[in-house]
Parts: C-alpha cells; structure tokens; sequence
C-alpha cells in the first residue's frame, strides 16, 4: 500500500507541478490545490498505514495508527484552504486590474 | 573586560545618542560641541599608559566574544598601537573643533557625526584589536564610515562616484587580507597577532608563506592607496574637508601602514616582503609626487601628496625590514629606517592634518579650492599663511620643520640600502636614493605651488564669489595647535622619541628591542653628509624647477588620458556593469513560470542528487499495508481525475474535477484510520469548491494553452522529474526507518491532557501555540481576501475602469 501511494503522491506532484507551470492563472491555482493534496497523502503515508485503529482513546484498540501525521494534516488542510482562497481573489483581483490572466502577459518589464 | 574595551565602545555608545543631541540643540548649540567631549576622554586615558609603555611594558585585556571559535575581543597596548590610538584621538579632537566651524549647523550634522564616530571607534578598534578577526571587522568598519563620510553630500554626483570607487577598493582589499589573514592562522594555528609575532620562525617556511604575505599586502596597499590601488584617495576628496584632514590624511589611509608594520615581526627579514613592500613604496612615493604637480585643485594636490608621503612611509618599512633579516651581520643598521618611518607617520600627520585644514579654510573663505582662481592671500589671511608655509616647508623637508627631521632619516636609509648586501640588492641598491631624490624634488615643487600660488602672487578678486577675509578664530585653533606641534617637534624631537617612538620601535622589531638597541635619539645637525647635501641638492633644483614650471608644465599633456589608471577603472567598471546585466536580464525574466522553472529544478537536483550521492534509494515492499481491491480502484480513479483536470477544455469541469479529487483524498482518509482528517478535509474541499464556482463566474474562460513545444516539454520534463524525485524520497524513507515515532508519548493524553481524541489533544492542547498562530495565519489569508475584494486604490485601477 505505501508503495502504491508513493507512486500516487508522485503523479499528482507532477500533474500539480505541470498545472503550475503553465500561464493560465485558473490552472495555476488547480495546480496547487492538486499538490496540497499530493502533500497531504505523502504525509500520513510517511506515517505508515493501517497500523492500528484511528486515535481515539474510547474505542479499545490496542494499536492506534500514528497521530502525529493527522495533526500535522489537520493544520496543513486549514492552511491550503486558506491559500487557496487568497490565491483565487488574488487571480481575481488582478485579473480585474491588468486584464489578463497569462501570466506571461503580467510580467513586469521595468525595476525586476 | 578593561577601560580600554569601553573606550572603544564609548563612541559607537555616543553615536547612537547623536541624533537625539542634534534633534533637541540645533540649532542652539552646534552638535559638534557634545561629540568633542569623546575624543579627549579618549586622548587623556590614551596618555596615562604612556609611562608605562616607554618603560617596555604592554597592556592586555580579552573579552570573550566567540569564544567556541577562539574568537575574543582582546585588546593589545603597545608603542605602536598607543602611537595610533593618540593620533586618532587627537587629531580626531582637533578635527571636530575645526569641523564645528567648518561645518554649518544648516547641514546634516547628525549624520556627519554618527559616521565621525563610528569611524573613530573602528579605527580605536583597529589598532588595538588582537584578534586578527576582530581586527578585519574594524577595519572593514572603517573603509564603511569612510564611505559613507565621502558620500556625505550625497546628491552631488562626484561623492557618489568618489564614495563607489573607494568603497570598492577598498573592500576588495579588506577581503584579500582576510585570506591572508586566514592563511597565516593556518600557518601558527593561533588567531592572535601576538602569538603568531612569537612563532614568526616557523611561518618563512611555510608554503602558503608567500601567498598569504601578498594577499595582505594587497589588503594593506589598497587601504593606505599605494600605487596601483591609489586611485580611490584624490576621489575621495569629495568628503567635507575635516574628513580628509582626518580619515584620508592622518588616519585611515595609515591603517595599511599599521599593518604592515604590525606584521613586520611576522614577515620582516624576508626577501619577498623586503622587495614588494619598499619597491611599491617608492614607485607611489614617485607616482604621487609626480602626479601632484600637475593638480589645480589645493586638495587634489594634497591627496596626491598624501599618497606620495604613504608610499614614503611604506617604503621605509619595506627597507627597514631588513633588519630582521638574521643572516647578515649588523643588519640591526636597517632598523633606522623604520624608526623614521613612525617619525615621519606623526610628522605627516600634524603637517598634513594643518594643510588640509588650511585648504579648508581657504575654501571656506574664498568659495574655491582652484589654484588658478586664487592668489594673493598673503596679506588678507596671513595667518592661514603662516600656517601654510609651516605645514608646506615641513612637508618639503626644509628645517626648522619637523619633516626635516625624518627627511634626513629618509634619505639615510634609502643610502643605507643602496650598500645593501642582502636579499641580492647590490647595484638596483642605488635606485633606491635616486628614486627618494627625484620624488623629493616634486615634493618641494608642489610644496611651493600650495604656499606661493595661493598666497603669494596678484590677487584676483573677479575670479572669487565673496569677499575674501580671514577665517574665524575657532576655526583656526587646530591648524594653530597642529602647526605648533611641527615646530616643536623639530626643537624636541627626542621627547617624543622617548615616550612614543622608540615603544613603537620596539614593537615592530621585537627582537631587536630584547637587545636594547632600540633607543634612538635624533638630532637636527649631523655634519656636512650626503643628507644634507641632498636636502640642498633638492632645495636647488626645486626652485629652478618651480620657476620654470610653465616651461617644462607641458610634459604632463603628453600622457595618453585613455592609459591612466582612473581610466582603466572607468572602463573595467562599466564593462563588469554591462556584462553582469547582459547576465542578469538572461534568466530574471520577469515571468514567473521561469523562476518556478529554477526552483524545481533545483529541487530535482539537489534532493534527487542527495539521494543519489548518498545511496538512499531503497525499496522494500515487504513491510506494506496490504491492498484491497477497492482501494486499488480509488487510486485509479484519482489519476484519472487529476488527469482530467489537466486535460478540461472547460472551467467547469477543472474546477469540479479538483473538488472530485478532494472528496477521494478524504476516502483515503477513512481508509487510514483518520476520521477527524476526513471530516474536515469534507468540509473544506466543499467551500474550497463553492469558492472557485463563486469565483470562476468572474474568471476567464479556459483558452487552449498557445505555446511551443519546448515549453511544454520543459514543463513535462521539470514536472515528472519532481514528481519522481517525490516517489524516490517517499520509498526511501519507508524503507529505511530511522528512529521510532513519537507518537507514543502522544496516545497518554487522557492522563495527559484528559482528552480521548488524541489528534485533536495534540492539537489544542499539546501543540496549542501552533494551532494559535495557525488561526492567525487564517485571520490574516482572510483579511487578504477582504482587503482585495474591497479596496479600491485611488488611480490603482485604470483597467477596471475601462472594462
């Protein structure tokens, strides 16, 4: 299974990383959605699958799968969100004001 | 912890008071009154070691400061130090009395003083620092102070230029003596100029012996501006004049002459060190004695003469150096010439500090520093000329001057090492006086231009914006004191060399000194000799030179402007400027999908490079979660989704494949025990995709992406790789576990923390600041959502508005 996942993380690292790199700023902001999940995945990977029962103490498991991961993926689930919506009013906004949404077409020419 | 530390200390502490004394008295009382108080604290503690010193003693102090890395704060008092630390703080005295007239209180003061001090503190530093590191972060510190003093009138183009030139100079030069520096701890394995002085036996032999000897040379030929590096000190006469006066006359250009004299100990008696150190010498004692006859600008003239009395001094090091020379008998003949060199460093500091200050005054009065423009000032200044003829006779070694005194030495050193018989001298020996005569006999000729050309002569009061009268009495009292001290010295001499000479002697030539050989007493009249006869041969010929000078003037024309050294910088500079932004401009594109480009690059390169390099591929299956069948179709169903995003024609379609993939992402999470993970994954992946269905309404449709294929192969390319490098990392660290988990500790938390829900106890309660500063985080994502939606810029959004 980790294995399999690993191979998992790493397509959606590339698709994400692709969308990224193209000048459409929609597909840019996709892109990183699709690495926040990819990230998501290779943390509780890293964490080792299905070694025990979820964490919570009321259920009697002997084992419990590793807690520490979660944690992590709890708090990096809010903070994608919350960059994904500054992202998306910040394509917005400057979508508004320059009139485009290539980036190729924003780059600054003077003072870079 | 010693005074001496705090009295280093004191005028970076006061600097940092400056500004409040400028903003709370100006303009009742000029900022400058406040700022004197430190250097005559200084100057007075300075002289209480006097005694002590010229009795053979030392001080030495250390303060920790790094001291895992052997890096202390330590001080060192000895003649030579002492003999700096008295100039710095006594000229630097009499400069900020001169500069409170000098400077109007309209100016901006509190810079001025704050970088005075600053300056003043790290050239203390310099010269009583130890530690060879210590050491290069003061010296450092002065060429910035220099620097940011000569860029003082910083809208005028020239300081700019000037403050550039010498800053890049100068610093080059900082940083080759710091190799140098390195190299020679490597050769002794002590950081302590002390300790390596006493282990100068072993270090000859070395291999890194020579380079790291050039190196700091280079370090010490930049800073005091010997010839080549010189072109930095003329530019940066741009500086206000009681900033020559100080730092490009009496202190820190001296600074590489403190050095090398401080290491002389460690490299003296060598060939190498002998050669470069006095040939260098002679040629900028030549070069800038030349050069400074053709100047028409008064502090022109005085920094090519500055630069020409450097290389004098410099060159008397170098042929000094002999006498540490251990194979040749009565060598210890030599070390005369490194006592004229500490005489003639004070020398040149009263003569030279009182001519730059009268030069101040002249155009402080006169509106103009043009030698052309001015004459006749005899009777309208007659003490500015007095005092100009005092510092000028003196500079051009005329009795009863104090440069007199050390001409004579100068030129009995330079005969000294013309009979040379070491280091294969013999017949370039006789070099050496001609080159001292020659220089010498410019010398006398600028000399006489900066008294007789502006002093004597018609007055031309057309060519003079105000009219001409003589400078305020406060003004005049440092060029006064500085003046008395030159004739005094001339009448004293062996005063000083008791308390301060000889010390300093013995510190540069230590062995010499535990031989008691180092008591010199210097006389005016030693006979009819070659000296004098040369100071006459020199006298003679100047004065036909002088006037002469429109006759023979035009020999200087004849120089190809396009083959001096200022010219050479020019082009260098604006070459390095030109390729490096033909450089830049390649790859800062201004687009961002090419920085994004370097950056996963990088990370294939690096972290796949690491793996790589480090054989951390490893596999291993065996430990595996097994698979069922269903899972398996959740992962299948997932690459396919995320391939859909990347294949939708629509935005529509994007944007709900996405939020597709994050429903399956919480599958995987109740696949893996997770159950707080996939409710709030559920949650969040439903309002991330109400947000882009909100915000995809004001978006543009999705265009087919227009671009070569070489763009998007490199983005394939760049994409897998990461994507790659990803999966290698993921499976080595599953099959290679280091260490247990942690989470152990965690699973108590109802003992702990008395909850069941060991996720959330860890967050709330274990880790309850990083979840605080994760809702700031979150409280600020959406003040910046906010804040774009609603503000509205004035003038921000012409775009907008056109739409």
């Amino acid at each position: 299974m980790e294995t399999l996942m690993s191979i998992l993380v790493g397509i959606l690292f590339a698709i994400g990383i692709y969308l990224i790199l193209t000048k459409t700023l929609l597909r840019i902001i996709l892109g990183t959605s699709i690495l926040g999940h990819g990230v998501n995945l290779l943390i509780i990977t890293m964490g080792g699958l299905k070694k025990g029962g979820p964490p919570l103490l009321g259920i009697e498991d002997l084992t419990y799968a590793d807690s520490l991961p979660q944690a992590l993926l709890l708090t990096a689930i809010v903070i994608n969100f919350a960059t994904t919506a500054l992202l998306l009013v910040l394509s917005y906004r400057a979508y508004k004001v320059l009139g485009t949404d290539d980036t190729e077409q924003m780059r600054g020419t003077e003072n870079e | 912890m010693s005074w001496l530390h705090l009295l280093i200390l004191l005028p970076f502490i006061f600097a940092a008071v400056v500004p409040y004394i400028y903003r709370k008295f100006t303009p009742r009382i000029h900022t400058g009154w406040f700022v004197l108080v430190i250097p005559l604290v200084i100057f007075a503690f300075l002289l209480s070691f006097t005694t002590a010193i010229s009795n053979g003693n030392t001080a030495f102090s250390t303060v920790p400061w790094i001291p895992s890395y052997n890096i202390n704060f330590t001080t060192y008092v000895d003649g030579l130090s002492l003999i700096f630390g008295l100039l710095i703080a006594g000229i630097g005295a009499l400069v900020i009395l001169y500069s409170i007239f000098y400077m109007s209180k309209r100016e901006a003061l509190n810079n001025f003083y704050v970088y005075l001090l600053l300056f003043m503190g790290a050239m203390l530093g310099l010269v009583f620092s130890d530690n060879i590191f210590v050491l290069y972060v003061f010296w450092e510190t002065t060429s910035v102070s220099s620097f940011l003093l000569i860029a003082y009138w910083y809208e005028r183009e020239k300081s700019r230029y000037g403050a550039q030139k010498s800053m890049l100079i100068t610093i080059f030069g900082g940083l080759t003596m710091l190799a140098g520096l390195i190299m020679l701890s490597m050769m002794t394995e002590t950081y302590s100029i002390r300790e390596m002085v006493s282990q100068a036996a072993n270090v000859p032999s070395h291999s890194l012996f020579v380079p790291s000897m050039i190196l700091i040379l280079i370090g010490a030929f930049t800073k005091s501006a010997q010839f080549p590096f010189s072109i930095w000190l003329p530019d940066a006469m741009e500086a206000p004049t009681p900033i020559s006066a100080y730092l490009h006359s009496a202190t820190m250009v001296k600074a590489g002459i403190y050095l090398v004299a401080r290491l002389t100990p460690v490299f003296g008696g060598q060939s190498e060190w002998f050669w470069i150190v006095s040939s260098v010498g002679m040629i900028t004692l030549l070069y800038g004695s030349v050069n400074a006859v053709r100047q028409t600008d008064l502090k022109a003239l005085l920094a090519y003469s500055t630069i020409s009395q450097l290389g004098l001094i410099m060159s008397l090091l170098g042929l000094g150096s002999a006498s540490l020379y251990t194979g040749g008998e009565e060598s210890s003949v030599y070390m005369a010439a490194i006592f004229a060199a500490i005489f003639h460093l004070v020398n040149h500091s009263t003569f030279k500090g009182c001519l730059f200050m009268v030069v101040g005054i002249i155009d402080h009065e006169t509106g103009t520093r043009d030698i052309r423009r001015l004459g006749g000032l005899m009777h309208l200044m007659p003490i500015s000329f007095t005092l100009a003829v005092i510092g000028s006779f003196s500079m051009a070694g005329l009795p009863p001057f104090n440069g007199f005194l050390s001409k004579e030495m100068f030129f009995t050193a330079v005969i000294n090492a013309a009979e040379m018989k070491e280091f294969g001298v013999y017949s370039i020996g006789n070099l050496f006086p001609i080159i001292a005569w020659i220089a010498s006999v410019f010398t006398f000729v600028y000399s006489m231009i900066l008294v007789f050309k502006t002093f004597r002569g018609k007055n031309k009061p057309e060519k003079l914006a105000k009219e001409v009268h003589e400078a305020p009495l406060g003004m005049l009292i440092s060029p006064i004191v500085l003046g008395l001290f030159v004739v005094i010295i001339f009448f004293f001499p062996n005063i000083l060399s008791k308390y301060l000479l000889s010390p300093a002697l013995a510190a540069i030539v230590p062995t010499l000194a535990a031989a008691g050989e180092t008591n010199v007493k210097i006389s005016a009249w030693h006979g009819w000799n070659i000296e004098l006869f040369m100071t006459i041969g020199v006298i003679v010929l100047g004065t036909i030179m002088y006037h002469l000078l429109k006759k023979w003037y035009r020999i200087y024309l004849f120089y190809p402007e396009n083959l001096t050294l200022n010219h050479l910088y020019n082009i260098g500079l604006e070459n390095t400027e030109a390729v490096s932004r033909r450089v830049t401009d390649r790859y800062m594109t201004g687009f961002i999908r090419d920085y994004l480009v370097y950056i996963f690059a990088f990370i294939i390169v690096i972290v796949g490079g690491a793996v790589w390099l480090s054989d951390g591929l490893t596999i291993q299956t065996s430990g595996d979660a097994p698979v069922n069948w269903f899972e398996a179709a959740l992962m299948i169903v997932m690459i396919i989704t995320a391939a859909a995003v990347l294949f939708a024609k629509t935005r529509l379609k994007a944007i709900l494949a996405v939020g597709g993939l994050g429903f399956l992402v919480s599958f995987f999470f109740v696949l893996f025990r997770a159950p707080d993970l996939a409710l709030t994954q559920l949650v969040v992946e439903t309002v991330t995709t109400v947000l882009f269905l909100l915000c995809f309404y004001h978006l543009p449709q999705l265009r087919k992406e227009f671009a070569r294929i070489q763009f998007k192969a490199v983005n394939a390319i760049v994409s897998i790789g990461v994507g790659a490098v990803v999966t290698i990392v993921a499976l080595s660290a599953n099959g290679k576990r280091l260490f247990q988990s942690i989470s152990g500790y965690y699973e108590n938390s109802y003992e702990l923390a008395g909850a069941k829900n060991i996720v959330n106890s860890i967050l709330v309660d274990f880790r309850g600041i990083d979840t605080m500063l994760e809702i700031l985080v979150l409280s600020i994502a959406g003040l910046g959502v906010y804040t774009l939606i609603k503000l509205r810029l004035a003038g921000g959004d012409s775009n907008e508005k056109v739409k």
